[in-house]
């Protein structure tokens, strides 16, 4: 397939933000706060923030909030009378300075928001989406994409890939998909026609470290294995690695009740926590971190591949920069792939 | 710290501890806690500036302490937290053993808890400068103008829960914000839940708190949420004198029994 190349001018970025704007686009771009750069509604294009390997979190909270209505409900004389959430309210969404990781990640989330039930919430929501990629020319020792099938300039998920041609440079815009080119004729003037730039030589350079395949049938022996004990003794047991994450889909359901109206809300959770699969009875089949520990690597490296052909990693390293207790899943994982079992 | 070593070394080839927690190297530049069981391992023990993590928090994690007698490399936010927690009853001479290091770096030996709370109460709890004059910022402001602050800076909290992990004084098995019969703090991370989960857990904090910052140093999104404590460590110390973690101290905040017949108090 020819991709559709063009060549926007550092200084139409910023026209391009201001017409997106113009034609009611809401955008979520990168913006620095508390020394964390994190996904935002940005109001203006000086606002987005440009100098950093990876965001904070991931841009997820647009297509999977973090907190999300799903319906309302009124108790009345006839018993309950239940509303479900307009999904014509679904804003349309620019997403704009998605890494590659990020981009990929979309994938993976669907996977599991459409492996049974399709979500239509979540999959309406994306359908309003539209990723603006921007690849990779930095990275750092916590990246990993290469083990995990992506590239710092992988056109994965994203409806636009835009690369940076050198510091300071023009930036070659891939076209990848319909919504791309819906933008791209919003604002044809700023797009020009570029087939043989070749953006490798501006991309990171992201080692391999691990055969994930390797990984995956380690994994299928290494149920009993003592290495999530060593592994997860330090581990503290919050969520912070789940909900920086790309791909993790789990969450609860909450009632927010107010009289005898409320709404049903889901909320994102954590394999990590332990309550998270505390039974009514009070047995809890994962009592110990370890355990926890076990599931997150085994749901990304073993589970999801074997039921949904896609592994739950994009090798972002988000986990491992949140993590406050240094639980490092690159490192992780290449003691997993070293160890005899 | 050679001597740190050595000594866990020690403590270790003669099986008097089980367990020695300390800090190794870890990734990135990071250092990171070490559960040291073999003598032989005891060379990956680091100590630097860069060892914050409050370690008293792994003292009450299950799988460490049913590893038997711990002992553990402590600065002074650390041991602070372990005569705050011996007064509650989570640890004792049985159990734990403390490996102090001074602020000069200096390792110093105690043979009980007891000792351990002595070393402690010759140094106050002093908030530092940066963070002082935040919260006398935050003290001048008007109520809107401090409600808007706390809402802003609230707002990007998505409820992991990292502050209360890295807390050595946030053990309870089930915390007050996971109750959902009744439930007392709205889960979901909007503006409401979020208020209410962050003031609930300074209000629990208060009294208790040694103001080591580990709840800020976890936070992936660095929400300064240590003001909060902060601000508890001067009202406690302001309305009930020179404030200080005691074993067998009065509880500022709290009363409570210790064969109550709850069982979420344990």
């Amino acid at each position: 397939m020819n991709i559709d190349k063009r060549l926007v001018s550092k200084d139409s970025l910023e026209k391009l933000f201001d017409i997106l704007k113009q034609n009611s686009k809401t955008i979520y771009a990168p913006a620095t706060k508390n020394g964390k750069v994190s996904f935002s509604e940005a109001d203006s294009f000086s606002g987005i923030a440009t100098d950093y390997i990876q965001t904070t979190q991931s841009s997820k909270d647009v297509d999977f909030p973090r907190t999300e209505k799903i319906l309302d409900y009124t108790r009345n004389e006839n018993g309950m009378s239940v509303k479900g959430i307009d999904l014509n309210d679904i804003p349309e969404i620019v997403l704009w300075g998605v890494r590659p990781c990020d981009a990929m990640g979309i994938g993976e989330l669907s996977a599991i928001f459409n492996w049974d039930y399709k979500d239509e919430i979540y999959n309406n929501r994306l359908s309003r989406v539209t990723v603006f990629g921007f690849s990779c020319s930095k990275s750092d020792e916590y990246c990993f994409c290469t083990s995990v099938g992506g590239n710092p300039g992988n056109t994965t998920g994203s409806d636009i890939l835009f690369t940076q041609l050198g510091e300071d440079g023009d930036y070659l815009a891939e076209v990848l998909t319909d919504k791309g080119s819906a933008v791209v004729s919003l604002a044809s003037g700023l797009f020009e026609a570029a087939t043989d730039i070749e953006k490798g030589k501006y991309l990171a350079d992201v080692p391999v470290r691990f055969n994930r395949e390797e990984i995956s049938k380690k994994l299928e022996k290494s149920f009993e294995s003592g290495l999530w004990i060593d592994q997860s003794l330090r581990c503290l047991g919050c969520g912070a690695c789940a909900y920086v994450c790309p791909t993790c889909a789990c969450f609860d359901i909450q009632d927010e009740a107010h009289g005898k109206s409320g709404s049903r809300v889901r909320c994102w959770d954590s394999c990590g926590f332990s309550l998270f699969t505390l039974h009514t009875s009070g047995h809890n089949p994962r009592e110990v971190q370890s355990q926890r520990w076990r599931q997150r690597i085994m749901h990304k490296f073993s589970y999801m591949p074997d039921r949904l052909s896609v592994y739950g990693c994009t090798g972002c390293g988000r986990c491992s920069r949140a993590c406050p207790a240094d639980m490092n899943i690159l490192e992780h994982l290449i003691s997993i792939q070293e160890a005899v079992v | 710290m050679d001597d740190l070593r050595k000594r866990a070394r020690e403590l270790l080839e003669t099986s008097e501890v089980k367990v020695v927690i300390g800090y190794e190297q870890g990734t990135a530049g990071k250092t990171r806690a070490l559960f040291v069981e073999k003598p032989e391992d005891t060379d990956k023990l680091i100590f630097d500036s860069r060892c914050v993590q409050n370690l008293a928090v792994y003292i009450t994690k299950r799988e460490v302490k049913d590893k038997g007698k711990m002992a553990i490399a402590a600065t002074l936010p650390v041991m602070r937290s372990i005569i705050q927690l011996a007064s509650e009853f989570q640890v004792n001479d049985n159990n734990l053993l403390v490996l102090g290091i001074t602020p000069e770096s200096k390792l110093v030996e105690f043979n009980s808890l007891t000792e351990v709370e002595t070393f402690v109460h010759q140094y106050q709890i002093e908030i530092d400068a940066r963070n002082k004059e935040m919260l006398d910022k935050l003290e001048k402001m008007t109520p809107s103008e401090r409600w808007k602050f706390w809402t802003d800076e609230l707002a990007p909290c998505f409820k992991c829960y990292a502050c209360r992990a890295a807390c050595p004084m946030c053990y309870c098995s089930r915390c007050t914000v996971d109750f959902n019969q009744p439930q007392w703090i709205p889960v979901p991370s909007h503006e409401l839940g979020n208020l209410e989960w962050h003031i609930m857990r300074a209000i629990h904090l208060t009294g208790r708190c040694v103001d080591c910052d580990a709840c800020y140093n976890a936070c992936p999104l660095g929400i300064p949420l240590n003001l909060l404590t902060k601000k508890m460590v001067e009202e406690a110390r302001a309305n009930f004198g020179g404030y200080q973690p005691a074993i067998k101290g009065e509880h500022l905040m709290s009363t409570y029994k210790p064969d109550d017949k709850e069982n979420f108090i344990q």
